[in-house]
């Protein structure tokens, strides 16, 4: 059901936020894949400043309509991020970054589209800053890929299971250091 | 929010011959006030991580003078200028109308509140 869904994204999303260890309020961060912003909506309960990016028009209309706190972009992770470096204090992203893996069109690349992307997360970031991104692996291989490209990038981290012998209710993060 | 000046100066352009580095220049159509929380400790921290020239810049764009000309200048304790640059920062919000890359020339339109940031697949 629709509620579900939106508790499970708001459970994500917290558990997220908890995983940047964040050393204080006020916080300059990043939703990648911010969507119609019920993740924003969690970093602002938090008491902190948030930008949001996604690359679906539909669904930061929706966070319009919300009212939600941050700014959102209309961007496409696979292309870059548009902001200066270290602008962020650290960056989160709910269920997102599969989209990364998928070749839609016949110039879509994505090792290309993943190590553009982790590039760009890397520079936006502040030195010793974090990225959390929960996702959906599809298999192995996918989850091999996508980690390899960050640690490529220059991040240091690693995969956090949670409920890891759970098939149901198992939950991947790609928690990132930067610098 | 759509676009305050907080999250312009965060940002660059995204064109691969762009610098990683000039501010977009705004092109204001629809301009709003809107009301945020002064947050004096949110504020002191961010001022250290913005670029001063680009928010001046665009604050001049959008019609907010008597900023001061330099971080140097910033007197924390003044509550009066800090909730001024509260309002600068945090409170002018560009609805409509367009960031330029200076660079390039390209321009991202800003409608219904949302900047589109999206690349064509000859600018990749």
């Amino acid at each position: 059901t629709n509620s579900r869904m939106r508790e499970i994204q708001t459970t994500l999303s917290e558990r997220a936020l908890e995983l940047l260890a964040l050393p204080s309020e006020n916080c300059m961060l990043l939703d990648i894949g911010c969507g119609s912003g019920l993740s924003g909506e969690v970093i602002t309960e938090a008491g902190h400043c948030w930008i949001g990016c996604d690359i679906s028009h539909d669904m930061l209309k929706v966070a319009k309509s919300m009212e939600v706190e941050g700014d959102v972009l209309l961007s496409d992770m696979g292309q870059g991020l548009p902001f200066r470096p270290a602008s962020f204090d650290g960056a989160i992203s709910i269920s997102a970054i599969q989209w990364l893996c998928n070749a839609d069109t016949a110039a879509a690349n994505p090792y290309r589209r993943l190590l553009t992307f982790f590039t760009a997360l890397h520079h936006a970031l502040v030195r010793g800053g974090r990225a959390v991104l929960q996702w959906y692996p599809e298999n192995p291989a996918q989850m091999e890929l996508v980690t390899s490209c960050a640690m490529r990038c220059g991040f240091g981290g690693g995969l956090l299971v949670d409920y890891p012998h759970s098939t149901r209710a198992k939950k991947y993060f790609l928690v990132l250091f930067a610098g | 929010a759509n676009m305050i000046l907080l999250t312009h100066n965060m940002m660059v352009s995204p064109m691969k011959e762009a610098s990683k580095t000039l501010p977009l220049k705004i092109e204001a159509e629809e301009v709003q006030e809107l009301e945020k929380e002064f947050n004096l400790v949110f504020l002191v921290k961010i001022i250290d991580r913005l670029d001063w020239a680009g928010f001046l810049e665009a604050s001049a764009i959008l019609n907010q003078q008597g900023l001061p000309s330099s971080t140097e200048e910033i007197d924390k304790t003044n509550e009066e200028s800090m909730r001024k640059l509260h309002h600068a920062l945090m409170e002018v919000d560009v609805v409509t109308g367009a960031l330029v890359c200076t660079e390039t020339g390209r321009r991202f339109p800003i409608a219904g509140g949302i900047p589109n940031m999206l690349l064509n697949q000859d600018e990749l």
